[in-house]
């Protein structure tokens, strides 16, 4: 299978094909050339690494959905030992577009919950493409309030395009079963760090991540809308996403400056499907860092902190008199 | 050369009278030519079909709340524009148009009432600024209600009228969603009522926070009420939907509301479910002389079993500590 790359990508491979003839060719002709070879991958390096770190919004979008990006089951495997999935809601069925279970971190048990995406097209018929029907979030909130019976901490990963907009969605109460969620994740009172590790998208991400940390993936995005549907109602045509995603300040940077998110776990050159591995550790380091910073606060602590930095948000100013 | 020259007269009509245009309207649904005085004395609804019209912040503030009892509250707040958003137009500029047009600062207008004699805490959104979308501005305003309703033990209402999330403050006015959310959780804990006053329309993350969160849901009859808007859905699943789908009806149906109630009995009705709320006697006796004593502090909450020890042994230590009011 290839891996789709970026338009960028694409010129940089082809310096790299570039150099790689020019090597050939050297040692064809017997030319003494390594030194200004060395001089040319350094330099080569040097523009990746710049080129990565100055992505555009809408390419960072890419990154998110890409199809070899590690989704939350990768993340379990590498990062976490002594997995159990739990399944169903207890109402109507189970949503596989939500996992869940218990785990250990460091040998600490906690309860891990997160959308999962499909890797081929009969797992994503089965996990809906990672979009949670109402049953999911029931789920998720069943599993959260399992950890706060035995004190066990809670770690949510956020993979997500939306909550699934369909007929069966909107009668099950799609609305209801996130606005609970919110409410809810603002009463547990144990510690909880959720990540964004690809698409946090709009309710249907916040739906698993009201939270003591929220830490974001490097080219994680989170959005109220995709940047395809924002385009489509403010510029009135979809093809102005490249716009509507620079304009709604969605890449993980921009949520660390607005203060929605509280740190950015980097992931390897080129992006977490480059070197997966690299991508776990790095969120394993994170993840352990924060839970150690949030699990000695005693539960009242850790709520009035939790509702403290949610009611923080947001930006206004007054006006001296009111216009009515 | 004809017989029967007729002097040829224009037809003159009489002399125009200017009929103002807001006299008559006629009703969307059948058709009904209504006369516009009787309509709105009919709080907007038609009489010939109940076809329940929007009415705006400022009709229901006058609906719900006792005449001449309310005090707006943060009337001076307004968007500061976080992401210095520009699409086709600018939000700056957006913004400015829809304070001249309806008059308030932003899509909710907030403050204390009475209703029934029973002090309450009310926020009322109006969708036709901006189409009622949630920003910060919402949010806090919202949330500050919630926070006065804390302080006070009196109950809050929400006449909800959004078409969602406002995308020109981007993540921030998905924050709003959580930012209110943890506001009714603590009055949750709070034992203090809330009811959810779902109009038309109400999507998106406005049903996904405390569009949803009423300790009782009430919808306006016809009202379209859900998460994803039509459009979306059948885009989606290919499929057109089916007749009455998303509407108040449907959500009773559905097990979504508790009940669709007509404008004329709206405030009738709010005010049975505070009383029940509040231990308050049956409004049939008369409206209160003096407003209900303040009860005392919270109750303990969720006092079933089937928790851990552990959860239940914190659960009181935090019901214990005195609760944090802003």
């Amino acid at each position: 299978m290839t891996t789709p790359r970026l338009g960028f990508e694409n010129d940089i491979s082809e310096l790299e094909d570039q150099i790689g003839r020019l090597r050939t060719m050297a040692r064809q002709r017997g030319l003494e050339a390594t030194g200004e070879l060395r001089d040319l991958e350094e330099k080569l390096g040097q523009l990746r690494a710049e080129a990565y770190q100055n992505l555009t919004a809408v390419e960072r979008v890419q990154f998110a959905r890409h199809p070899q990006r590690p989704y939350t089951l990768d993340y379990i495997a590498g990062a976490f030992t002594d997995f159990i999935e739990l399944h169903g809601d207890r109402l109507f069925r189970d949503d596989e577009a939500i996992i869940g279970g218990w785990a250990r971190l460091e040998g600490r048990t906690l309860m891990v919950i997160g959308h999962q995406k499909g890797r081929d097209m009969k797992e994503n018929l089965r996990r809906n493409f990672g979009m949670p029907h109402p049953e999911g979030y029931r789920k998720a909130l069943r599993l959260m309030r399992l950890a706060e019976k035995f004190g066990a901490p809670i770690v949510t990963l956020i993979d997500t395009p939306g909550a699934y907009p369909g007929i069966g969605a909107e009668e099950r109460g799609q609305g209801e079963a996130i606005a609970m969620n919110l409410r809810e994740m603002a009463r547990l009172a144990v510690p909880f760090v959720a990540v964004v590790i690809g698409e946090g998208g709009s309710g249907g991400a916040l739906a698993l991540g009201v939270a003591d940390r929220v830490l974001m993936m490097e080219n994680a995005v989170y959005s109220v809308i995709t940047p395809e549907g924002c385009a489509a109602i403010l510029w009135k045509t979809a093809s102005a996403k490249d716009k509507a995603a620079e304009a709604m300040k969605m890449t993980a940077a921009d949520l660390l400056a607005l203060g929605v998110i509280d740190e950015i776990v980097p992931e390897p050159l080129g992006g977490a499907h480059v070197d997966r591995d690299q991508a776990v550790a790095n969120l394993k380091t994170a993840l352990l860092r924060n839970l150690d910073e949030v699990v000695t606060l005693a539960p009242m602590e850790l709520l009035q902190q939790r509702w403290d930095k949610y009611e923080r948000m947001g930006t206004w100013y007054e006006v001296a008199v009111p216009a009515d | 050369m004809s017989w029967f020259r007729k002097e040829k007269q224009k037809l003159r009509a009489t002399d125009r009278r200017d009929l103002p245009t807001d006299v008559f309207e006629k009703c969307p649904r059948c058709g009904e030519i209504l006369y516009r005085a009787r309509l709105e004395q009919n709080l907007f609804v038609c009489p010939t079909c109940a076809h329940h019209q929007r009415i705006g912040a400022v009709g229901y503030v006058q609906l719900l709340a006792d005449e001449g009892s309310f005090e707006e509250r943060d009337g001076e707040l307004r968007s500061s524009d976080p992401l210095g958003f520009v699409d086709l137009k600018a939000y700056t500029s957006r913004l400015e148009a829809a304070q001249r047009s309806t008059g308030h600062g932003d899509a909710v207008i907030t403050g204390d009432a009475t209703l029934d004699g029973v002090p309450v805490a009310l926020a009322v959104m109006d969708f036709d600024f901006i189409g009622g979308s949630m920003g910060s501005v919402v949010g806090e305003k919202v949330a500050r209600s919630g926070r006065r309703a804390l302080a006070e033990h009196k109950p809050l209402i929400v006449v909800s009228s959004s078409g969602g999330a406002r995308m020109m403050e981007g993540i921030l006015s998905l924050m709003q969603m959580a930012k209110t959310s943890v506001v009714l959780a603590r009055m949750h804990d709070a034992g203090i009522p809330y009811i959810s006053v779902l109009s038309d329309p109400t999507t998106g993350g406005v049903t996904a926070s405390y569009g949803m969160l009423g300790d009782v849901n009430v919808a306006e009859p016809g009202a379209l009420i859900g998460f994803a808007g039509a459009r979306v859905i059948e885009q989606t699943i290919k499929q057109e939907l089916p007749e009455g789908f998303q509407r108040a009806e449907f959500l009773l149906e559905h097990g979504m509301v508790d009940m669709v109630v007509d404008r004329r009995e709206m405030k009738a009705t709010i005010s049975r479910l505070l009383r029940h709320m509040l231990k308050l006697p049956d409004p049939s006796i008369g409206p209160l002389e003096s407003p209900p004593a303040r009860r005392p502090g919270p109750r303990s909450r969720r006092g079933r079993g089937g928790r851990g020890d552990a959860a239940r042994a914190r659960r009181n230590d935090r019901s214990a500590k005195e609760r944090p009011s802003d």
